[in-house]
């Protein structure tokens, strides 16, 4: 028996490039559900290489949540297109993948939703950062949290951090992901409520 | 993931509404689903939906030395994939026939027609020309993936701006985005691919077949027009025989669709101009409908992290010190050391099983000698019965030395001729046996 969980992630910037302030925002966020007609489930996540890498990322992630003992057997296949990146391009295929898996109605044990931060020269710290802003960042730290307890899932980082700016990147993140897991809250509550 | 089958009596009803000239979707014979063509931000990104089939396309450029026979053209690369999410069936290693078969038909179509201009895209004759390289990736299978593919494809490349260049003398200069704006393609005309599916000999014919009448058609027609009426590529496939009659009428219907098409397309990048000019948001973010169910979107949200020092401080106070590094390296002979310990097998208890998985005998080491030793196969504990092992010291035999576990207690047995066999190897058993019978 094989069971198909199939989505379209995508990285689609900010609508207005310019205004980023210093400090910690979010960019736009923008979902849509069940979007494909022949995969089981799909998704579409729009937030403001190494190829392997990134894959063997979102499938450890993906594996910690998913409930695979409850269908033995079966292989979950998650298919990710990226459109367009816009930074944060990790973060983003996360926050899809968890999204097509809901939609697909795949057992899982918590969701899950991917933060980026970035570090600049300076020591500031930017969450959800753009493409510019991540070329010029010192370092680049990506989580993976869960809703539960927003515990984190999996981190990979890329550049020169303390272990003090790890802790405060991670605190930052888990402040962010409640946003995150609000905004899945909501689509979802918009997409399956009768009102 | 193999191809659900087509039931039956699913393509007895499908065929037998075509004869009553009825669509499953309640379209006409010759109507055209639904198209929506979407835009992203960047220039040459776009997504074009023919119903549920949707196709992302996308256009790059880059410098390169031309072609040596064509020293004064650009390159053109088409590239369409079947990607793993359109459709169970395709799977990256299995879907060659039918990706060998569209690429083909879309390069026939946009190259070999000269819709773009490849002389324009020259720079330097001879040393430097644009190749421009359109990627199309098949995101949802709902039939007629080749219309799709080409409507995408000349939006993508009449949407797509390549940067602005210079020559002074031998001297290039790329200009940058924000330093000169980007220069948009030269494109002659818009061929579009119409495809007409044919069932029952070609007594009956369908535009624009979706998923379920592409699986019962019996042939497929695909006219490449552009709004001149001029046909730019023209392809029959599945075997059936047309009337020249049948092909004529074909081409009246695809000149009156690549029409309504071609202004389909005007309209929507003069829409996505427009937008662009007056500063308005454009890109995927705004095409995702706000009315739908499905669709959810949340503006710029603020995140308080004024309290992220005092948080990681504290954790940094609270948690242990991170954990001793690496241990020091152990040498065990020239060329194999050991770092760290090892866990403990856990295979457990295995020679109480007298039907065990003779696993250790597989990688052994074959060795000539008059005294061997024999160990215990497993790591497991000590052997029930202390019988020694033994192997008989012929020639003949192979002795197999058996991988040392971590178990402390081994039994070193001198070869003799003892009868005595070991519970846990049945290959050593059933070779001893097949000796002794010899013997």
């Amino acid at each position: 028996m094989e069971m198909e969980t199939e989505l379209g992630g995508s990285a689609g910037p900010d609508a207005d490039p310019g205004s980023r302030s210093s400090g910690c925002s979010l960019r736009h966020f923008a979902c849509e559900q069940n979007l494909l007609s022949r995969p089981d489930g799909s998704a579409s996540f729009l937030q403001g290489v190494a190829e392997k890498s990134r894959e063997r990322l979102i499938r450890n992630t993906c594996e910690a949540v998913v409930l695979g003992t409850l269908h033995p057997r079966t292989s979950i296949t998650i298919a990710l297109q990226i459109v367009s990146d816009a930074g944060s391009l990790l973060a983003c295929c996360l926050n899809a993948a968890c999204l097509a898996l809901v939609d697909a109605g795949v057992p899982m044990r918590a969701l899950f939703c991917g933060v980026t931060c970035a570090l600049d020269p300076d020591g500031a710290l930017i969450l959800d950062p753009t493409a510019k802003q991540e070329k010029e960042a010192r370092a680049i730290l990506t989580f993976a949290l869960d809703s539960t307890e927003q515990k984190l899932l999996m981190s990979t980082t890329k550049g020169l951090y303390s272990v003090a700016e790890f802790q405060q990147c991670l605190a930052a993140a888990q402040h962010a992901s409640h946003h995150i897991f609000r905004f899945y809250r909501d689509s979802l509550q918009r997409r399956y409520s009768k009102s | 993931m193999k191809e659900t089958p087509l039931s039956n009596c699913e393509r007895r009803f499908l065929l037998r509404a075509i004869e009553e000239k009825k669509r499953l979707d309640g379209r006409q014979t010759y109507d055209y689903r639904n198209i929506k063509i979407s835009f992203g931000t960047d220039y040459g990104c776009c997504i074009v939906e023919l119903g549920k089939t949707r196709v992302l396309g996308q256009v790059s450029c880059e410098l390169v030395s031309p072609k040596l026979n064509r020293a004064t053209e650009g390159i053109l690369f088409f590239n369409l994939e079947l990607s793993q999410m359109a459709a169970p069936a395709f799977e990256p290693g299995r879907q060659s026939d039918l990706l060998v078969k569209l690429n083909r038909l879309l390069e026939r179509c946009l190259r070999n027609s000269k819709c773009i201009d490849t002389e324009s895209l020259c720079v330097v004759a001879g040393e430097k020309v644009w190749q421009i390289r359109v990627d199309l990736h098949l995101l949802n299978h709902d039939g007629n993936i080749i219309d799709a593919a080409s409507i995408a494809a000349i939006v993508a490349l009449s949407h797509f701006r390549r940067p602005d260049v210079s020559v002074q003398g031998d001297e290039i200069t790329l200009y940058a985005l924000e330093e000169r704006d980007p220069v948009p393609l030269s494109i002659h005309h818009m061929p579009i691919c119409i495809s007409f599916a044919f069932f029952q000999q070609g007594t009956y014919l369908l535009v624009d077949p979706n998923e379920r009448e592409e699986r019962v058609m019996d042939g497929l027609l695909v006219i490449a027009m552009n709004k001149h009426r001029e046909i730019c590529t023209i392809q029959s496939s599945g075997g059936i025989m047309l009337l020249q009659d049948q092909v004529l009428r074909c081409s009246k219907i695809a000149g009156v669709k690549v029409a309504e098409i071609t202004e389909l397309i005007q309209k929507a990048l003069e829409n996505d101009k427009r937008v662009r000019k007056e500063g308005g948001k454009f890109g995927f973010a705004e095409s995702i409908a706000n009315q739908r169910i499905t669709a959810f979107k949340m503006e710029k949200a603020p995140v308080d992290t004024s309290d992220v020092e005092e948080k990681a401080e504290e954790i940094i106070a609270e948690a242990d010190p991170p954990s001793e590094a690496v241990s020091k390296p152990v040498l065990w002979t020239p060329g194999t050391a050991q770092i760290g310990e090892g866990i403990e097998s856990s295979w457990g208890d295995l020679e109480e099983e007298e039907d065990e998985d003779e696993g250790g005998s597989d990688d052994v080491t074959i060795l000539d000698s008059v005294k061997m030793e024999t160990e215990d196969q497993n790591v497991g504990n000590h052997i029930t019965d202390d019988t020694p092992i033994v192997l008989s010291d012929s020639e003949e035999d192979e002795i197999i030395i058996l991988e040392p576990g971590e178990n402390p207690k081994k039994t070193r047995i001198q070869a003799n001729n003892s009868k005595q066999e070991k519970a846990s190897s049945k290959k050593a058993i059933r070779k001893k046996k097949k000796k002794k019978a010899a013997n």
